[in-house]
């Protein structure tokens, strides 16, 4: 058997996601063994043509042009990986979707009108079918190395689909919201990140998302009690993942 | 060649961060533009920073590069303590810059290894490098866990660090965590010791550049994590609430990245500036590294940044080690800052050059506005001027060669394409 072709693709986005595949220093070089990097600019000069039989994309749709790229490395793509929070939600350019782009180019730009955008920012997802949604801002390396491993093994990646609640749990983190007031998104974030922000004390701001079916409505009294303003709660839940179905409403 | 049209394209830049594109046009066998188009698409944070908490920037501006976060989040901070009066010194301030020596040490060697020495030796990428030099790549691995570990310890994590906060962190790491790093990084000093006599034997273009050279400065020590002034190589330096009297943003046509200018001119942040200016403050062991990797009083070839980028993460590392050996966990691990209406700036020294911030916050504590000026945006109109000048001394090359010295040009400073919100298709275009 050939050995698999892997592409790593990025749309709008801040490169962190596929910064993490060259942060795995201990496992790039064993990697490099098992695949053919086929694409992967911020790694290598090196480029060969679709098609690919695992493409990593990590970014956010935001363009015309990137809006039809993305249906072209899905024909060229045997599976085809969105890779953090852009890529899944929109990421934090999402909170254009919220306001007027127009607006926004114009506190930024002296001559909006040079500048190319869409009025949104939206996921690879909604534009094209994915095999998989790694969440994340940024996406978390053991998982993206599950999700490599079982692609390249032709199964589908075993990763947690609870809430950061239970890592924390599992850590056996005293929870910050109940012992400290410390307000918390834990309850209705998606898991993965290992419960970071609880063992740093500080509360889960939502980086990888809703979890599936999040009870927001039960958590918001809690965050209110825990001293945060309406306006907090607000913007707490639009960060991110500002656009992703679970907080939207 | 001349009056003869012709266009070279390669698919694109690689090795560089974010997205972008370079038209150069020769006509009679002279330069007569250099366009370095960066289209990656506008994300506008200036934008949407307006009606957050002051509390939000750092975590918001990380997401502005993957590469480099440490050094949004640091630049923020500065800026919205001095905005409300807050001036961040002793332990918590010590244990900023230990995080932001983690930054420089994990950016430095992933430069170094992964995007630039690939150029000098022929290699399409370090994946290739470690075919024929195992032990090299493995080095440069070393090196940039060494400090993704201290990124991971005192940030959270190395990539949009988690801990790090206006007014300090929300938890400081104990003395066992610390001497556990500390071991790590006596092997990443050898290691970093090793990349400046690696990376000096490689053979470097001849090019002298003559930009201004512009860097954050602190009197008491190489500046990092924060300045208390600009230094400049011509005139005198100015205060960083001076920073946009003397530096102007203008947007040009065929880039989303905004171009500034110093007092009008063209000049250069980063690692030739911070040498040429800063360089006296650089620790015994690293100032004995650069004069033996020939670098002298000051650097101003593009090319030997890569040298320069060497010796700074000796002394990153060798810094990194200090601070562990004198630290005192600060308790509590943050200064309260009450949110007051003014105005703040702060700058701080990212790998790749000087990151200026400037938020206006209201009573309410919510940001009324935002400018944030990197790296990029200041060093574009010197690339530029590099690029016509690396394409007038070798018009004899012919098109594959000549656009393979383009991109090295660029690569000197790792545009950091994702700050101006990678990928470069290049066209030389001879008339």
């Amino acid at each position: 058997m050939d050995t698999p072709t892997l592409a790593v693709f990025k749309l709008a986005s801040c490169d962190g996601c596929q910064l993490t595949v060259l942060d795995c220093e201990d496992e790039l070089l064993a990697l490099a063994g098992r695949v053919r990097i086929a694409h992967f600019l911020e790694a290598t000069s090196a480029v060969e043509p679709g098609p690919y039989d695992v493409t990593l994309v990590e970014g956010s749709i935001t363009t015309a042009a990137d809006a039809e790229r993305i249906r072209q490395l899905r024909a060229e793509s045997k599976v085809l990986v969105a890779i953090g929070a852009c890529a899944t939600a929109g990421g934090i350019q999402a909170l254009r979707n919220f306001g007027d782009v127009a607006e926004f180019a114009s506190v930024v730009y002296a001559r909006p009108d040079y500048i190319e955008t869409l009025a949104t920012s939206t996921a690879v997802a909604d534009h094209v079918p994915v095999d998989f949604e790694l969440r994340g801002c940024p996406i978390d390396k053991h998982q993206l190395l599950e999700v490599l491993t079982a692609f390249l093994a032709g199964r589908k990646p075993d990763l947690p689909d609870t809430s950061v609640c239970t890592e924390c749990k599992r850590r056996g983190l005293t929870c910050v919201m109940v012992a400290d007031g410390t307000p918390c998104l834990g309850p209705v974030t998606h898991a993965g990140c290992g419960a970071l922000c609880p063992a740093y004390r500080r509360g889960c701001f939502g980086c990888f998302g809703p979890m599936t079916k999040p009870n927001v409505a039960a958590l918001i009294p809690r965050l209110r009690a825990a001293g945060m303003s309406d306006g907090d709660v607000d913007r707490v839940f639009h960060t991110f993942n500002a656009a992703s179905a679970g907080w939207s409403s | 060649m001349s009056h003869r049209a012709r266009q070279l394209k390669v698919s694109s830049l690689a090795r560089v961060e974010g997205e972008g594109a370079l038209h150069v046009t020769v006509r009679d066998g002279v330069v007569e533009r250099a366009d370095l188009q960066i289209y990656e698409p506008p994300r506008f944070f200036e934008a949407l920073l307006r009606g957050r908490s002051y509390t939000e920037p750092p975590d918001i501006t990380a997401r502005i590069c993957g590469i480099c976060p440490v050094a949004y989040q640091t630049s923020a901070c500065n800026a919205i303590e001095d905005a409300c009066g807050v001036r961040i010194d002793g332990a918590i301030r010590e244990l900023r810059r230990l995080l932001y020596c983690g930054e420089w040490i994990s950016s430095h060697a992933l430069h170094i290894y992964l995007l630039h020495a690939p150029d000098f030796l022929g290699y399409p990428d370090a994946i290739a490098l470690a075919t024929d030099h195992r032990e090299i790549v493995e080095r440069g691995l070393l090196l940039k866990k060494a400090g993704n570990a201290i990124l991971d310890l005192v940030g959270g994590r190395a990539i949009h660090p988690i801990n790090v906060r206006v007014g300090g962190f929300y938890s400081a790491p104990d003395h066992a965590r610390l001497d556990r790093l500390a071991q790590q990084l006596r092997p990443a000093l050898d290691a970093a010791v090793a990349t400046v006599r690696w990376v000096a034997g490689f053979d470097f273009p001849d090019l002298e550049l003559e930009h201004e050279l512009l860097a954050a400065h602190d009197p008491a020590r190489y500046a990092i994590e924060s300045g208390t002034s600009l230094r400049r190589s011509a005139g005198t330096g100015f205060e960083v609430d001076a920073f946009s009297n003397h530096i102007v943003e203008q947007q040009v046509p065929h880039s989303t990245a905004l171009h500034a200018s110093l007092d009008g001119g063209r000049y250069l942040t980063g690692p030739l500036a911070r040498y040429t200016l800063n360089r006296a403050q650089l620790s015994p062991l690293a100032s004995r590294l650069a004069a033996e990797a020939g670098l002298g009083g000051e650097c101003r070839n593009p090319f030997r940044s890569i040298v320069v980028r060497a010796v700074e993460t000796v002394y990153a590392v060798e810094e990194a080690l200090r601070l562990i050996e004198a630290y005192r966990p600060p308790e509590p691990p943050y200064v309260v800052v009450p949110a007051r209406d003014g105005v703040g700036h702060g700058v701080s020294e990212a790998p790749r050059g000087l990151l200026y911030h400037r938020y206006e916050i209201g009573a309410d504590g919510l940001v009324r506005s935002a400018t944030i000026v990197p790296p990029t945006a200041q060093n574009q109109a010197a690339i530029e001027d590099d690029l016509r000048q690396v394409v007038a001394a070798n018009l004899e090359l012919g098109d594959q060669p000549l656009t393979g010295l383009c991109e090295r040009t660029i690569r000197n400073y790792d545009p950091c394409i994702s700050c101006s919100t990678h990928f470069l298709d290049l066209t030389v275009e001879r008339q």
